[in-house]
């Protein structure tokens, strides 16, 4: 059993998982022609500019590019803050 | 008859183009079509010497092309096969001797006699690949199970795409199955789900490829060893045959298998 896990952990950190995770994101940043550092700026302003129209939860938002065959689609996930009564 | 042109591509240099390029040609021809092989890397050719004819090259491609001689001279005939032929690339000249719109009408004149055209393009994305991609039908991309060349191929597959000559087939050659069990290499499911391309060949990893380019006779005439049934099944995948995957593994050999099972292993 020790060996099994032991093998199944090993394989989560194998130089192919790292092969291919590595890939994957350099392949978003090759088709879309956008830098990490791009991705980062586009966020920032994403919520910057959302955030003077309403409330948002900036702890549990979640902006990503994902791959759709060889689609990819900006994907933003930005909960809003209910607004405060008033009074 | 009209000839179906196939480009065989990468991106990436030293990937296995040319011994793709000239097996296909070897398995289609060895089936009784007849088949062109062109090499388009001009200044840097290599065909030639892969399929064993490096020693009967009279004209070239750049010839054929500026009409230095008919194209049915530039065609040299295969030794073995005699529905084979290959156009060599010229040596002395470089890639802009040649503009896709030769490659279209040198292709469009073949068509008329030939079944297949085979085109093996240079690395690299400038002007030799967009000659060798200008008249394709269909173009397969050759890539290895490692970072770069995976990397590579999908640059290639966008642009193939954009020159709407897509979507390209992924050919994965000299797959490792001993170190994509341990987990060091990527596996052919990895490649696929990555460059999201259907897939038409798997090669593995195979001494004999070495050892049969050395002495000028294309793998794919060895139906015995499994680098040369799998560029067969290659070839038959081409023609439109379903054909089921080999059995990687058997490399391995009965001794070792049979060990395997006393050790109970799988």
């Amino acid at each position: 059993m020790a060996s099994f896990l032991d093998r199944l952990t090993r394989k989560q950190h194998s130089s192919a998982s790292q092969a291919k995770e590595r890939l994957s994101l350099v392949l978003i940043h090759d088709r879309t022609d956008l830098s990490p550092e791009n991705l980062r700026s586009l966020k920032d302003r994403l919520i910057e500019v959302i955030s003077d129209y309403v409330k948002i939860d900036t702890r549990h938002t979640e902006i990503e590019i994902k791959n759709d065959g060889r689609e990819q689609t900006l994907i933003a996930n930005i909960p809003l803050m209910k607004p405060r009564p008033r009074g | 008859m009209s000839g179906k042109v196939i480009t065989i591509t990468s991106g990436k240099g030293g990937v296995g183009k040319t011994t793709t390029a000239a097996n296909l040609g070897v398995a289609l021809a060895s089936m009784g079509n007849k088949v062109v092989c062109i090499d388009s890397d001009i200044g840097l050719r290599n065909l030639d010497v892969v399929l064993g004819l490096e020693n009967r090259i009279v004209y070239d491609l750049v010839d054929a092309v500026e009409g230095r001689c008919r194209v049915s001279q530039a065609m040299i005939r295969d030794k073995r096969i005699e529905t084979l032929y290959l156009i060599p690339a010229a040596q002395t000249r470089d890639k802009n001797a040649v503009s896709p719109s030769d490659m279209i009408k040198l292709c469009d004149t073949l068509r008329e006699d030939v079944d297949w055209i085979i085109i093996d393009s240079p690395a690299g994305i400038e002007r030799g690949f967009r000659n060798a991609i200008a008249p394709a039908d269909e173009v397969l991309v050759v890539t290895n199970p490692e970072v770069s060349a995976v990397r590579d191929a999908d640059r290639i597959i966008g642009l193939v795409e954009a020159e709407e000559r897509g979507p390209a087939k992924l050919v994965i050659n000299r797959l490792k199955t001993a170190m994509v069990k341990r987990g060091d290499m990527l596996s052919a499911e990895d490649v696929v789900e990555l460059l999201a391309i259907p897939l038409i060949g798997i090669v593995p990893e195979d001494e004999n490829v070495i050892i049969s380019t050395n002495q000028g006779q294309p793998i794919a005439l060895n139906e015995k060893c499994l680098a040369g049934r799998s560029f067969v099944n290659i070839a038959r995948r081409v023609k439109g045959e379903e054909v089921p995957w080999l059995d990687l593994n058997e490399k391995e050999g009965l001794f070792n298998r049979l060990g395997k099972i006393i050790s109970g292993g799988g």
